[in-house]
This record gives C-alpha cells, structure tokens and sequence, in this order.
C-alpha cells in the first residue's frame, strides 16, 4: 500500500487516538507538575457611617491575570509525588530509620494510602493471574473430555461471569454475602458463629475481592485453552500414548508446551486487566480494607473537589507501574520478533 | 518418588469420568448460581431478599406474600423504571452503545485494513504504540481530559462520552480486526487494483462483502466496553445523562439509607438481561473473538 493511501485510511483511528489517549497523557504529565494558583486576597477598607470596617476578599483581577500568564498553575515539580498521598519520601525514610525489621517496615508503610494501594493491587494482580491460569486450564482439560453436546452448554453458562458489568457482578455476589444473604448465611452456619461478617475484617474483604477476580477471568483463561487444546496434534498424543505415556505425562510433555503462547498471551492480557482492578472494590464497598491505583485516582477525581493535580500524579506512577510489570513480556516478545526476522 | 506421584495421578483419572463431572457441575453452579438467585430474588421483597429469620424465604418468599399476596412481585421493577427514571439511564447507555459500535467499527476497519496491507516498518510500531495504548488503565486518562472538557464546556454530556470510549476502544479494535484481515487473502484485493480500482474500491467492492463475521464480533467487544464502563461513564457525565452503570452505583449510595433497596437489584438485574441475551446469539462469535487476540499474539 502506497503511503499516501496508508494515510488516509490509518487517518481517523489515529486522530481519535492521538487526541484522546496521547494528548491527555500529556496534560496528564503536565498537571502532575503543576497546583492550582494559591488564592490572592486583598484587604480593603469600607467606611459606612457606622465606622469602617476591614474586609478581605479575593483579588480576583491578580488571579485571573495570573491564570493569563501561567495557565497551568504553579509550577512544582516533583513536589506532588513526593507529598503524604503518593511516594511519601520523607515519611518512608522516617519509618526506614524508626523501624527495626522489614515486617515492621512494610506494617507501617501500609498506613500510607499510596502504599496501601499499591499492596493490595499488586497482590491482586499476583495472585488471581496464576489461579485463574490453572483453574482455567483445569476447566478447559475437564470440558474437553465431556460429551460433545454438552460443551455448548457448558460454554454459554462459563462465559456470563465474564461477560457481566464487573460492578454488577461484584454488586451481585456482594449481596450474597452479605449476613442476611444466602453465602453469609452458609458461612455462618459453618463457622457457627451468628456474628461472623465478611466485610468487618482485611483478611476476608481482600480474599473475597481475590474470589471475585478469579471469577470473573475463569471464562477467558478456559475459553482461549479450550480452543488451545482443539488444535494439540493428534499424532504427537497418539505416538506417546504408544510409548506408555500417562495420562498426566500426556499433558506435562505435550499438551502445555503447545499451549505456552497461549500461556503467555492470557497472562499478558490479564496482568494489564487485573491491575486496573477498581470496581469490585466499588461493588463491594470495600474501601475501608482495600482501595487500588485505579480507585486513588477515581477518588481524586469523583465528588465535590476534583482534586487533578493529585489524580494525576497517581495516573502517571500507575502508568510507570503497569509498564515496569509488562517490560518483561514486551521486551521477549521483541526478541522474539527481530530473531524471527 | 516421582514415579509414585505419577501412579497417584493415573490411578486419579481412572475415576476421571466422575471426577471431570463434578469439577464441571462445581464450576456452573459457581458461574451461573448467583445470576440465578438474584433474578428469582429481584420478586421478592427486602425482608425475603435479605432474610435474617431464614434463608428458605428468600425461596418461597413468605413476606412477600405477606405484602402483596403473592409470591411474585415487580414493585422492585416499577420503583426502579418509574419511580428512579431507570428508562433515561437505559436510553442513555443505548444511545452511547449505539453510537461507540458505529464509530469505532467505522474508523477501526479502515485503519485494521490498511495496518495489514502495508509493510513497512511504522505499521508494526503503529502497533506496538497500540498495544501499550491497550495497556493503560483508561482512568489514567481522565485526569487528562477533565481540564480540557471543563474548559470548552463539553463536560457532561453523551458526545463527549461516545467519542473518548470510542478512543479508548480503538487500540482493542485494531488489534482484532488487523489479525482478521490478515487471514483475507491479499491476491483478492491485489487482483481488483490490477483490474483497476484504487485500494479504496478494492476495499470497498472487494473486502467490505466478506468482512462482517470479523466486523460483527469486534462489533460485540466495542458494545461490551461501552456497556460495562463504569470508571469513564461516572466521571465524564453529568447526574441527568447518565448511563446504567453509574446509575446503579449511584442507587447504591442512595437506596442504602431509603430502604429501597430492592430498586437497586431490578435495576442490576434490568442491566443483565441484555447481556445474557448477548450471549446466547453470539456466544460462537464471543468465543472467536476471545481466540482470535490469543492465536495471533
């Protein structure tokens, strides 16, 4: 295809990505060096005939001329990543020094929210991508020894947790749980103990936000191996079976290396969905125990001060934190191209 | 030792016909139980919903009998749709689903299309500048366009909405429908321009005839972000224009404290019907689609 034909039809798709994902990623990088202009008062003196009185307000032609000249805001520079709400440098080196072991450390790093965020995200990401990887590969294996008719059934049925609003299917499982619904109720009785509630402790709220992730990626991870196994060569098993290959040894030897860039594709996708982890935390009102990137900025951003300078800094170090997590699997990727060249 | 594990492995999945059958029963009941209990549930009334005294009521629905006379009742539905304007947050959510598939369909088959008749070496950093586009957590962005949108007083409404989700899903739509077009074959296209079209006639009387199975099933995931976005939807609308997602978490903060509580679960599961029905017609295209990043990338 000549150039000039590539640019008319790329045209479009590449200005609706430049405007509305490249250029706010800009703005985005600016707001995070800048605040809002501090407010300039001006005193004044007005005289009734009952005395004069001093009154203050907002000079607002020193501001709005302000506003002219650095429209930005105040230029701070690295300030905003620094402060209580993102890195906390000087509290995290005061907690460096006052803390004796890593456990304590990293105890007391949990009070600070960036941190708090960051643990729970990326414990998240690290644990419901390997669970679902499995329970997906054990699902898809299981599906696949099953009567042809049924498989369709299976599917549809696999693929609603998926499918469905994932505030909708956390709002849904949230009311199951609840004391008064019918999974709180089980886990009562089983526990017997009338007052046990999951949303009262950390440890449950985040194994329930964990329960909810991997069930909501199941589907993806079978349906891709599910597909993956339709095309294992049928005379690689058919030769090791004559071997006296087990079952088992069937699946370690032959089945998993073919699907390992099916592997590495739902890992890759699921690493960029799991750590932009925000609604069930919405769904399951679990901001008290669990809060992530994604719902910091959407704090900032929501409610009645639109706090952007924050929300942006918070956009950029989770922008820096899910490319330090895929720079692995980008840079193998690469490889893998320029040595196929 | 090894050796032992294996025997123990085998020994296993002799039994396997029993065994995959539970693991399969264990998984749908997982999958499907709660859509189920919560739309049998949307009937009923709180105090069977939420039932303290026993579970079997929310089964039976002893006080929703007590209420209404019957087991069955839509009040939940009719507060929800009548009473909280659930229909102007449904009409919304269309109105954008609408508008984000057409769009994006639109501007993705043309820029997927020429990404995979092209060679040289900007098409693979097109993308790769995709993918990484793919990887950001669209909240990220909207620190980034709030100032702007406030700015030129476009903040809030449904267009300013439709076109940055229409953006945010051009990344995923590329990447489909470039891999689909790939498995179109180039002599096709090639053979028409020898004929004489220009690559936009071959485009249009050549490839347009035989692109909408692909078409349709990007179409399905451009419809799926829209509909499910809550993160961009709840921050880019104002009250009056939102769409179901915010709105139901919006009844959430208020039902809570009214009481209404059954109006947030008709309204759940109202939003939930159409995904269901999705599934059902196009679940052969979701699959695919699902397949189709997996076995290129």
């Amino acid at each position: 295809m000549k150039h000039k034909t590539f640019f008319w039809f790329i045209l479009p798709t590449f200005l609706a990505m430049f405007v509305f994902i490249f250029l706010p990623i800009i703005s985005t990088v600016l707001q995070s060096i800048h605040t809002p202009h501090d407010k300039i008062l001006i005193t004044t003196e007005n005289c009734d005939p009952f005395g004069c009185k001093k009154v203050t307000t907002l000079d607002h032609d020193a501001i709005n001329k302000l506003k002219r000249n650095e429209p930005l805001g105040k230029f701070v520079g690295l300030e905003i990543y620094f402060d209580r709400g993102h890195l906390a440098i000087k509290n995290v080196n005061k907690l460096w020094q006052n803390n004796d072991s890593i456990s304590q450390f990293l105890t007391s790093l949990y009070d600070l929210p960036f941190y708090k965020a960051l643990f729970f995200t990326l414990t998240f990401t690290f644990t419901v991508t390997p669970i679902m990887l499995i329970l997906g590969f054990l699902i898809a294996l299981a599906v696949n020894n099953i009567n042809q008719k049924l498989r369709g059934m299976v599917i549809f049925f696999s693929l609603l947790p998926m499918i469905v609003t994932p505030l909708i299917g956390s709002i849904i499982l949230f009311w199951m749980i609840d004391s008064r619904g019918i999974i709180g109720t089980l886990i009562q009785w089983m526990f017997n103990d009338p007052f046990l509630s999951l949303k009262a402790s950390t440890l449950l709220t985040w194994i329930m936000l964990i329960v909810y992730g991997v069930w909501h990626a199941i589907p993806f991870s079978f349906i891709v191996f599910y597909a993956g196994l339709q095309t294992v060569p049928k005379d690689q098993i058919e030769s090791a079976r004559i071997d006296g290959a087990s079952k088992f040894q069937e699946i370690i030897y032959i089945t998993l290396p073919h699907l390992i860039p099916l592997i590495t594709f739902v890992t890759l996708i699921q690493l960029m969905d799991n750590f932009r982890v925000f609604e069930p935390i919405v769904g399951f009102n679990a901001e008290a125990h669990a809060t992530s990137l994604s719902w910091i900025i959407f704090n900032d951003l929501g409610g009645e001060t639109r706090q952007l300078s924050s929300a942006a800094s918070s956009s950029i170090l989770t922008i820096l934190g899910i490319s330090i997590l895929l720079l692995p699997i980008l840079i193998r990727t690469w490889k893998d191209f320029y040595f196929k060249k | 030792m090894e050796g032992f594990l294996f025997q123990k492995m085998i020994k296993y999945f002799k039994i396997k016909n029993i065994s995959i059958y539970l693991l399969i029963f264990l998984w749908l009941t997982l999958a499907s139980f709660p859509f189920m209990w919560t739309f049998w549930g949307s009937f009923k009334v709180e105090l069977d919903f939420f039932s303290i005294s026993n579970w079997y009521n929310a089964v039976v629905g002893k006080n929703t009998f007590e209420t209404y006379e019957t087991n069955f009742t839509g009040a939940g539905y009719i507060g929800a749709w009548v009473q909280e304007e659930f229909w102007r947050s449904v009409l919304n959510s269309a109105i954008v689903c609408f508008f984000v598939v057409t769009t994006s369909l639109t501007i993705g088959t043309l820029g997927a299309y020429a990404l995979s008749r092209s060679n040289y070496k900007y098409t693979f950093w097109l993308l790769i500048v995709a993918l990484i586009f793919r990887a950001m957590p669209p909240i990220t962005l909207v620190a980034g366009y709030l100032p702007a949108f406030f700015e030129w007083n476009i903040w809030g409404i449904l267009p300013t909405t439709i076109i940055v989700l229409v953006a945010i899903n051009q990344p995923f739509t590329l990447w489909m429908l470039y891999s689909f077009f790939l498995k179109i074959p180039k002599e096709l296209d090639e053979s028409a321009k020898i004929d004489g079209c220009t690559q936009f006639q071959a485009f249009r009387y050549v490839i347009i005839p035989v692109m909408w199975p692909g078409v349709i099933t990007a179409g399905l995931f451009s419809f799926l972000l829209a509909y499910n976005d809550f993160a961009v939807t709840s921050l880019l609308l104002s009250d009056e224009n939102r769409t179901m997602i915010p709105k139901i978490a919006a009844f959430l903060g208020t039902t809570y404290t009214e009481g209404n509580i059954m109006f947030a679960v008709a309204a759940v599961i109202s939003a939930t019907v159409p995904l269901f029905f999705l599934v059902m017609f196009f679940q052969k295209k979701i699959v695919s689609g699902l397949v189709q990043g997996a076995v290129k990338g």
